[in-house]
């Protein structure tokens, strides 16, 4: 690179950033947002935290109905995931380069995919929450509906990366699709899917709360009643229940993970 | 007797680019048959031709007195059974241990269900490890088939081919990933597989050397057209030239 390139590219990252600030200045100022102001609401927003969302002895009194409904969401969460991985793994078989029957059958396993994955989870509740109503088969159908999407791809991909060569030998001996399947594909994809399955199991119970204040079921149900009767110490301690919760999930799933691979 | 008749096969994958021009050739059964050739030259694309991996478009071939081109799904995969392949890069799961991998090799006498729920006869497991032993790599029966080297992976592609008791054996550049010493190892196996047990093998290869040392025949193919086909004392110098259309001095023999 010789100095007039190198002076060159100087001025590209000056002419970058001043972009940057230009387009920053000009958001807020249409959004008549004052960045100022609002790094001064700070301090009292986090006094208010302090003082109103307090675990309370009164409050945990609440915990075994807390934990019950938790409980529910959970399972509910994995129960979502689990069914989605079976659909996802015909899917995503059919999508697959190297697995796929037909060119329909692909097209529409990888439309059904991008499908449900590119519309949010949040945005499948308030669809499904018209025609099903508020009940968890609303919520579970949106978290099922998701990840379904999300594994699907991911599932595709795992296949495609790491069965090529052996579908190729497998059909050369003249084995059959199941046979390939069964004894070529999911032996060699299976740890990185359920690595996938995991990590949808996380991500579900996650969202399963916002679904659930959504379709008025589960921990998301009880967070919201608590918010709007004004019960900020419930609502602390729901909220430190899911916290905690997301940690043990997250650290079986590591552990297993770390087991499988 | 020819097991194996090739006529007039060509081969394309768009209109206008042929892979593959007017191939005709006859191979007898226990032959060893080396096809040489420059990258890109249609080598693969031809041997995947003899078990219909890749569909052709002309010609014809007669294997074993079966015309493969016109094979329903049934039938092909019945042929399918009595061809062994051979890969570059061995094609294994290796995730599988090397005993399952080869027992794979059994799938085409199966039905689907058998094959799924890994049902297996004790024959079949007894020549599973016969082979195994034959090749010297029977201590890692149980190993996963990523753990071993090389070579031995190669060794277990082998015994894989061989379990499906083929008249015909097709080896894609069986040693173009491997070191000199697993090459002649290969090599070896691969030669007397032809002389022993008396199995046609049909061999891409890149080092003209070695299809020298190792075949009955060399067939040398260029942009998809048989330049040459006869012995080995045959394949002269200027014959190498016309296959690889440079100067030998200009290639680096193995």
């Amino acid at each position: 690179m010789n100095e007039k390139t190198m002076r060159k590219s100087r001025w590209q990252t000056v002419i970058f950033l001043l972009i940057i600030i230009v387009l920053t200045y000009l958001s807020s100022a249409i959004t008549q947002f004052n960045f100022i102001d609002g790094m001064a609401t700070i301090p009292e927003a986090v006094g208010w935290i302090f003082s109103n969302l307090m675990i309370t002895q009164e409050s945990l009194g609440k915990l075994p109905k807390i934990l019950e409904k938790l409980n529910e969401t959970i399972l509910m969460s994995i129960a979502a995931t689990t069914l989605a991985a079976v659909v996802s793994l015909f899917l995503g078989l059919f999508g697959s380069k190297t697995t796929k029957i037909n060119n329909f059958l692909s097209v529409f396993a990888r439309f059904i995919a991008s499908v449900s994955r590119n519309i949010p989870v949040v945005a499948w509740s308030l669809i499904l929450l018209l025609s099903f109503g508020q009940n968890s088969v609303t919520g579970f159908l949106a978290l099922f509906v998701g990840t379904v999407g999300f594994l699907t791809r991911a599932f595709i991909e795992s296949i495609d990366e790491a069965s090529q060569s052996a579908v190729e030998a497998l059909k050369a001996t003249g084995a059959t699709y199941f046979q390939i399947v069964s004894k070529a594909v999911i032996p060699q994809c299976l740890p990185q899917m359920i690595s996938w399955i995991l990590f949808m199991i996380e991500t579900n119970i996650r969202n399963a709360t916002l679904v659930g204040i959504l379709t008025a079921t589960g921990i998301g149900y009880t967070f919201d009643v608590y918010y709007k009767t004004l019960n900020y110490n419930a609502v602390a301690l729901v909220t430190f229940c899911i916290v905690i919760a997301v940690l043990i999930v997250d650290f079986i799933s590591n552990y297993i993970r770390r087991v499988i691979l | 007797m020819s097991l194996l008749k090739v006529e007039g096969l060509g081969k394309s994958y768009t209109s206008d680019i042929k892979i593959l021009k007017n191939i005709n050739f006859e191979i007898k059964a226990g032959e060893f048959v080396s096809i040489i050739g420059p990258s890109g030259a249609g080598k693969s694309t031809m041997l995947r031709c003899m078990n219909r991996m890749v569909e052709f478009n002309e010609g014809k071939i007669i294997f074993n007195n079966n015309d493969v081109g016109s094979l329903n799904k049934k039938e092909l995969r019945k042929l399918r059974t009595s061809i062994g392949m051979v890969f570059q890069h061995y094609n294994l799961v290796p995730r599988l241990t090397v005993i399952e991998n080869v027992l794979h090799g059994r799938f085409g006498y199966k039905t689907t269900m058998q094959g799924i729920l890994g049902r297996y006869t004790e024959e079949e497991k007894e020549r599973a490890f016969y082979l195994l032993e034959k090749l010297g790599i029977h201590e890692h029966a149980y190993k996963r088939c990523d753990q071993l080297s090389g070579g031995q992976q190669q060794r277990v592609g082998i015994c894989r081919a061989l379990i499906q008791e083929p008249k015909l054996v097709l080896c894609d550049e069986p040693i173009a990933s491997l070191d000199p010493s697993s090459s002649k190892i290969i090599m070896d196996h691969l030669k007397s597989i032809s002389t022993e047990m008396g199995i046609t093998c049909l061999v891409n290869l890149h080092q003209v050397e070695v299809a020298q040392n190792y075949s009955d025949r060399i067939i040398g193919l260029n942009k998809g057209e048989i330049v040459f086909s006869g012995t080995s004392s045959e394949l002269s110098e200027e014959q190498i030239n016309k296959i690889y259309g440079t100067e030998t001095k200009d290639l680096i023999m193995a």
